[in-house]
């Protein structure tokens, strides 16, 4: 027999089956049991990166530790959401002056470089987090009830069909087609710029969902009576037998009165 | 005077002269009257002249015709044959519904080619000699004018209307007397008077602030900076003319921060900053939702009338004539935000007995 079973009966033996006897079974359940599904948990990296990405790219208008400054208000307290919307719809980094950010399909960071941003500004204060999926899909959502709740709250300012419209000063709501519910339900929440904010207290995650869902469908642009003119309502439907209507009559008319060859 | 230009042999004139002489050279002067110079030369279409020119119209209006004749017949075969939900994608209108589109046009072909097809066919092929018609003098002969008069004043003796005023009088009454059950009806029918409709709203001393399509009361602690809730009383769904009361009762729930509030007044009747104001525009009655956060400015999308909420929604810029009225409200003891007293003023655009 060898060295090893010549000392079976050892005192420590029982101490040393137990340890590897842990660590397999640590090891086997570390390797093989299924990872809970975690909304992207920031770690400590991400906040790092996200600083190295805010100070790159941000602190020259919100300053250094994000507290604000002339050009910039703080950052301080507004939560990843805000920072997933406005970069993520590539409103900021602000193009340039102007009396209002506007979406810009330009988007000058990935998602990975985005969430780090998001992660930092939240490291700095408690602030709205970027939502659920199941909220802000749009989809299986109430598109009557959302449409009911999208007139009363929203449509005064972007349009019953969320076309967008004017405010004062050269400020205005902006269109709403094809936003991503993600940012929709962001936007719902943060009130950027003019916006008002819509808590989840005022608007509950089912209430956004379904004016998310109502949203997606307007998009869908599914018009069976016919030319839709951007939803403008009577400006654009003016607009359009004006110019074609009475152009069409007054055609007519030329045609009635004049002599024949 | 005579109507024929005298024609000098070199082919001058001192007379006016008719469209249809040709060419004539005046002498520059201007003639003692102007003669009528009579209608222009007519000229002949090609139909009139040309027997082909002719048949071609008419193959013009056969097809005319013919083309509404295909119209109607799609129109029949498309209402039966087409499935009402089909959509189609059409170049510049996007996704159409194809039985809608196919049934506009093909009826549109089908009224539209026969009005065409009868203007074509009226203008080539039927005359359009002018016609001139002279107008009779209107004056009537001077013995059917006496006999007229002659009538008038001998039906009026004969019926004895002079000699018997009482019938004057009593007829006069009576029909000066039938113009009023009409004049009634039409007064009558304007509707009930207001009363003091004008004046009051829905809202009452402790009634709850309610969200609006979802009717369910909100707490203070709901409302956070820059939160807007478009509210309605409690119950007004059971009111007896609900749209008349819900018209007048909507309100604007918004929360500043205190220190941002300038008027004291605007601050006392809020509640720690939270603040409800009268949805209804003083201009001429338009919802005024638009609230924008970081200026703290309503504005009516109608007239644009702009209200600074930071001055007790004092109106800065448009044609409203008074600040937006604002409710008093508080909380209750369970947390919930109620109104504290009605509205102190008549809400809503301006009207001639509001005190």
């Amino acid at each position: 027999m060898n060295a090893l079973a010549a000392r079976r009966r050892h005192p420590a033996a029982i101490v040393i089956l137990l340890l590897l006897g842990l660590v397999a079974m640590g090891g086997l359940y570390a390797a093989l049991a299924p990872k809970p599904a975690q909304a992207a948990t920031a770690t400590a990296d991400d906040v790092a990166e996200g600083k190295k990405l805010f100070l790159a790219n941000c602190a020259t208008c919100h300053g250094l530790h994000a507290e604000g400054s002339k050009a910039g208000p703080t950052l301080v307290g507004v939560g990843a959401a805000a920072v997933d919307f406005q970069v993520g719809t590539g409103r900021m980094p602000l193009a340039g002056p102007a009396v209002q950010a506007k979406r810009n399909s330009d988007v000058k960071f990935t998602d990975q470089q985005i969430s780090q941003l998001a992660a930092y500004v939240a490291s700095l204060a408690p602030g709205p987090a970027v939502p659920d999926a199941a909220d802000s899909s749009g989809t299986n959502g109430d598109v009557a009830k959302g449409a009911e709740l999208f007139r009363v709250n929203c449509a005064m300012c972007h349009n019953f069909a969320g076309s967008g419209g004017a405010l004062t000063r050269g400020k205005f709501a902006p269109s709403l087609r094809n936003v991503e519910g993600k940012h929709i339900y962001e936007a719902m929440l943060t009130g950027p710029q003019s916006m008002p904010v819509f808590n989840d207290t005022n608007l509950s995650p089912t209430d956004k969902n379904n004016i998310i869902s109502y949203l997606h469908e307007v998009d869908k642009a599914d018009n069976p009576g016919g030319l839709s003119l951007g939803n403008l309502g009577p400006v654009s439907e003016g607009l359009f037998v004006w110019i074609f209507g009475i152009g069409i009559l007054i055609a007519c008319a030329v045609w009635l009165g004049s002599k024949a060859a | 005077m005579n109507e024929h230009g005298t024609e000098a042999p070199d082919g001058t004139s001192t007379e006016a002269v008719r469209l249809d002489q040709g060419h004539i050279e005046g002498t520059g002067g201007i003639p003692e009257r102007f003669t009528n110079p009579g209608l222009p030369a007519h000229i002949h279409r090609s139909a009139d002249v040309d027997e082909k020119a002719a048949r071609k119209a008419e193959k013009q209006v056969a097809t005319l015709f013919t083309l509404s004749i295909i119209g109607t017949l799609v129109f029949i075969v498309a209402y039966f044959a087409i499935d009402h939900e089909t959509k189609v994608f059409l170049p510049g209108i996007g996704l159409a519904n194809l039985q809608n589109v196919v049934l506009g046009v093909s009826l549109a072909v089908s009224l539209f080619m026969i009005g065409a097809g009868a203007v074509h066919w009226a203008k080539t092929l039927m005359p359009d000699e002018e016609v001139v018609e002279e107008r009779h003098a209107l004056r009537s002969q001077d013995e059917d004018r006496t006999g007229a008069v002659d009538t008038i004043l001998g039906g009026g003796d004969q019926a004895q209307l002079g000699r018997r005023p009482l019938i004057k009088y009593t007829l006069g009454g009576a029909l000066g007397l039938f113009a009023v059950p009409l004049v009634l009806q039409v007064a009558g029918g304007l509707g009930p008077l207001p009363g003091d409709a004008l004046s009051t709203t829905f809202w009452r001393k402790g009634m709850k602030l309610m969200r609006d399509p979802e009717g369910t009361p909100i707490k203070a602690t709901d409302v956070t900076i820059g939160s807007v809730f478009h509210v309605m009383p409690e119950g007004i769904d059971k009111s007896e003319h609900v749209l008349e009361e819900k018209g007048k009762a909507a309100v604007l729930l918004m929360r500043l921060d205190p220190d941002d509030i300038t008027v004291a007044k605007e601050r006392d009747w809020g509640h720690d900053g939270i603040v409800a104001y009268s949805k209804i525009c003083t201009h001429v009655g338009c919802p005024v939702g638009l609230y924008e956060q970081q200026t703290h400015h309503l504005l009516c999308p109608c007239h644009q009338s702009t209200f600074d909420v930071t001055q007790d929604c004092k109106v800065i810029f448009g044609p409203a004539g008074r600040p937006l009225p604002q409710l008093k409200i508080t909380v209750d003891n369970e947390g919930y935000l109620v109104a504290d007293s009605p509205f102190r003023e008549a809400v809503g655009p301006s009207f001639w007995e509001r005190g």
